[in-house]
């Protein structure tokens, strides 16, 4: 047992010092810290921006005042139509609007900018907007009352009769956090997957291997092994959500802000939990396969060939996931759940969206757990005589091979 | 005692060890000798447990070799490779708690052995950036650092200059004066013969010769001739007792089947001419390897 632990604790540190794994951990950190924060950021450069430029208007009095009023950035520009186009050609104003009276009395308006892609104008256009219908109001003579009976949206609302459905703002906010984690550890598995596969292939091609096995039993080679990136998975993963927290505690969690309204201020941990459980139960599955099928090669530049049918899987699973999110309660959803190489991704999904009863989920885990080790056994063995094992050949031919290695008198 | 009793190993149809059996008294030297293909390697791994046999038992003092004794013993695979990426010291600080060695008993003797073999100026360097030879210093520093009481090397000098070849050798005859057992194979007789006090002839997986070194060549049944004259020899190419012939530069090289045809050999040279040597020899360790696997390919 002591000698798994110091495969673990090498394992381990000889990853957590090397360069690759510090370099994506910190861009990652940044993305997440800048991402939750990317309102704030924003605000920063727009801010700057939206002082410097005016927008020339060309009107006859009331609207004339009623616009500038309206508008920041407005002024009356006291001049002809082409003189105002050649102020903004030469970088005076930032655009000119010309407000034209129709024959019904209401306003039109042209608007002159140096390029189309200049974001002013919807601005522009929702004063516009307001003037005409303040304008329209005045000439029909109508109250505020009918206006705002008119234009105020019908009140329609949503309950789920279910008990413990989630509302409409919370079934929201938990996509948002599911869609995130989904993602995490898609990545995550993905990686850890091809970094025990490549792990695996480097001892055996660097020969070192064999001296490995004289002194530990294979078996527990491989476990150790897989549990060293396991903690190191877990180091990264807790760094994130870390970051995450961070990152949100700083943010601008205000009502209406990006973060509120993708149900990031108030998260649920609860989600969180399952998603570290569902990470660290599918990166077991995934990683004992991974560990199976680099130990059948005997070059590192096989091992991606040999781990493509397993990405094929997690592929499959993340995209049956994402359509989870949508309908969480189709029956080939409900099925694949249950399926162990897709229940870390399909099963959490169901979780994180809808009301999944207790035993279901129970049940998915236990599955998952029978698989793992069922998958741990045969993996164990295929392993004891892969590493022996140089050449190449087809897989089915290896597995066959390896079997026969590790045979038992 | 290292023993083994009918050990068979077979891969589907192939046999690559038949029915072997040995017995690697304690404390001793003992040589596996057999061409490529023997199934020496197959025998080692079986040894250390790392493959099942498929018949027949191994055990090392009545016990059987298990991961719970991997720290007694040592191992230098055939298939050298180490850690690429690593520090010579942290691999063997590595390698050594494998094999049940706390890093403050591993560090003083890593340093030992790194001066013992002239390199301690690759202590903080990594593997990759040691010439071959160095590496498998390196290697067979990992072997022995945990001071094992079975020493298995496969093929320990091959690829070395016969400098570190002589440095390596002195290091496994003092090991071997410590009180440990090595079993090591070798193609390279001379080495087996130098430094054996048993061993065992493979040939596809069947031992055709084993048993001391000396009783080995004795029973052998064949002794050489070495003569060295200054008159024509080839009158002897078709003697009634010269097993085989040989001309050499200055004379010949004949093998007889006992002392007493070599007498009559000698006999036969009298009144011919001065003759400078008469050498009765025992037979190399090299003729009878070829002799003997040379038969069993027949």
């Amino acid at each position: 047992m002591n000698k798994f632990f110091v495969i673990v604790s090498h394992t381990y540190k000889h990853r957590l010092k090397s360069k690759a794994f510090i370099i994506t951990t910190l861009l990652v950190l940044t993305a997440i810290l800048v991402m939750t924060n990317i309102q704030t950021i924003m605000d920063t450069f727009t801010g700057e921006e939206g002082e410097d430029y005016t927008i020339a208007i060309i009107a006859k009095e009331p609207s004339a005042s009623t616009l500038v009023s309206s508008l920041p950035e407005g002024e009356w520009f006291d001049g002809g139509e082409e003189e105002g186009k050649d102020a903004v050609r030469s970088g005076e104003y930032e655009a000119l609007l010309v407000v034209e009276e129709q024959e019904n009395g209401l306003p039109e308006g042209q608007y002159y900018t140096e390029q189309l892609t200049s974001s002013s104008a919807s601005e522009v256009r929702q004063a516009l907007q307001q003037l005409k219908t303040s304008i329209a109001v005045e000439q029909e003579n109508l109250s505020e009352e009918t206006l705002t009976a008119i234009t105020s949206p019908v009140a329609f609302e949503r309950t789920a009769l279910e008990e413990g459905a989630k509302s409409e703002e919370e079934l929201n906010q938990a996509r948002v956090i599911v869609y995130i984690m989904l993602f995490v550890m898609y990545f995550a598995v993905i990686m850890y997957g091809n970094i025990i596969a490549t792990e695996v292939t480097t001892e055996k091609s660097s020969r070192v291997m064999e001296i490995l096995i004289s002194s530990v039993s294979p078996v527990t080679q491989m476990f150790a092994k897989i549990t060293g990136i396991a903690i190191l998975g877990l180091t990264q993963f807790l760094l994130f959500i870390l970051a995450g927290y961070v990152g949100i505690t700083l943010a601008d969690t205000s009502q209406g802000s990006l973060i509120q309204m993708a149900g990031l201020s108030d998260v649920d941990w609860g989600i969180i939990g399952y998603a570290v459980l569902f990470f660290i139960l599918g990166y077991f599955l995934y990683a004992t396969l991974a560990a199976m099928l680099g130990s059948l090669v005997s070059r590192v530049e096989d091992a991606q060939q040999t781990v493509t049918p397993m990405m094929m899987l997690i592929i499959v699973a993340f995209f049956l996931a994402i359509s989870a999110l949508g309908s969480p309660e189709a029956t080939y959803i409900t099925i694949t759940s249950y399926i162990p190489f897709f229940t870390p991704f399909v099963m959490f999904t169901r979780i994180g969206v809808i009301d999944v009863a207790l035993w279901e989920t129970l049940l998915s885990i236990g599955i998952l757990l029978t698989t793992i080790f069922v998958l741990g056994v045969i993996g164990a063995r295929i392993y004891r005589g892969g590493v022996l094992m140089y050449g190449k050949s087809s897989l089915g031919k290896n597995i066959r091979e390896a079997l026969q290695l590790s045979k038992k008198e | 005692m290292l023993k083994l009793q009918n050990v068979t190993k077979t891969f589907g149809d192939f046999t690559a060890v038949d029915d072997l059996s040995l017995e690697i008294p304690e404390k001793q030297m003992f040589g596996f000798l057999g061409a490529n293909g023997a199934g020496k390697t197959t025998t080692f791994r079986m040894i250390l447990g790392l493959m099942d046999q498929t018949g027949g038992e191994i055990s090392w003092n009545d016990q059987h070799i298990g991961y719970d004794k991997s720290h007694l013993i040592g191992y230098l695979p055939e298939e050298r490779g180490l850690y690429p990426k690593l520090k010579v010291e942290d691999q063997l600080v590595y390698l050594a708690k494998l094999r049940g060695m706390k890093k403050s008993e591993s560090v003083p003797e890593i340093r030992k052995w790194l001066d013992r073999f002239k390199v301690p100026e690759y202590r903080l360097k990594k593997i990759e950036e040691l010439s071959k030879g160095n590496q498998q210093k390196i290697q067979f520093i990992s072997a022995v650092l945990h001071k094992p009481k079975l020493l298995i090397l496969d093929e320990p000098f091959s690829g070395l200059d016969p400098v570190n070849v002589e440095m390596l050798k002195a290091a496994v005859v003092e090991l071997k004066e410590g009180g440990t057992s090595i079993v090591f194979s070798s193609h390279r007789m001379e080495h087996v013969e130098q430094l054996c006090e048993s061993l065992c002839i493979m040939h596809k997986g069947k031992p055709v010769l084993k048993g001391g070194l000396k009783d080995i060549k004795r029973s052998f049944g064949k002794k050489n001739v070495r003569i060295v004259a200054d008159f024509d020899l080839s009158f002897l190419e078709n003697h009634g007792q010269i097993l085989h012939y040989r001309h050499t530069k200055e004379g010949a090289l004949c093998q007889v089947r006992e002392e007493k045809d070599a007498q009559i050999l000698f006999e036969a040279l009298q009144g011919r001419g001065f003759v400078r040597q008469f050498i009765l020899e025992e037979p190399s360790l090299e003729e009878i390897f070829i002799e003997k696997v040379g038969e069993a390919y027949e």
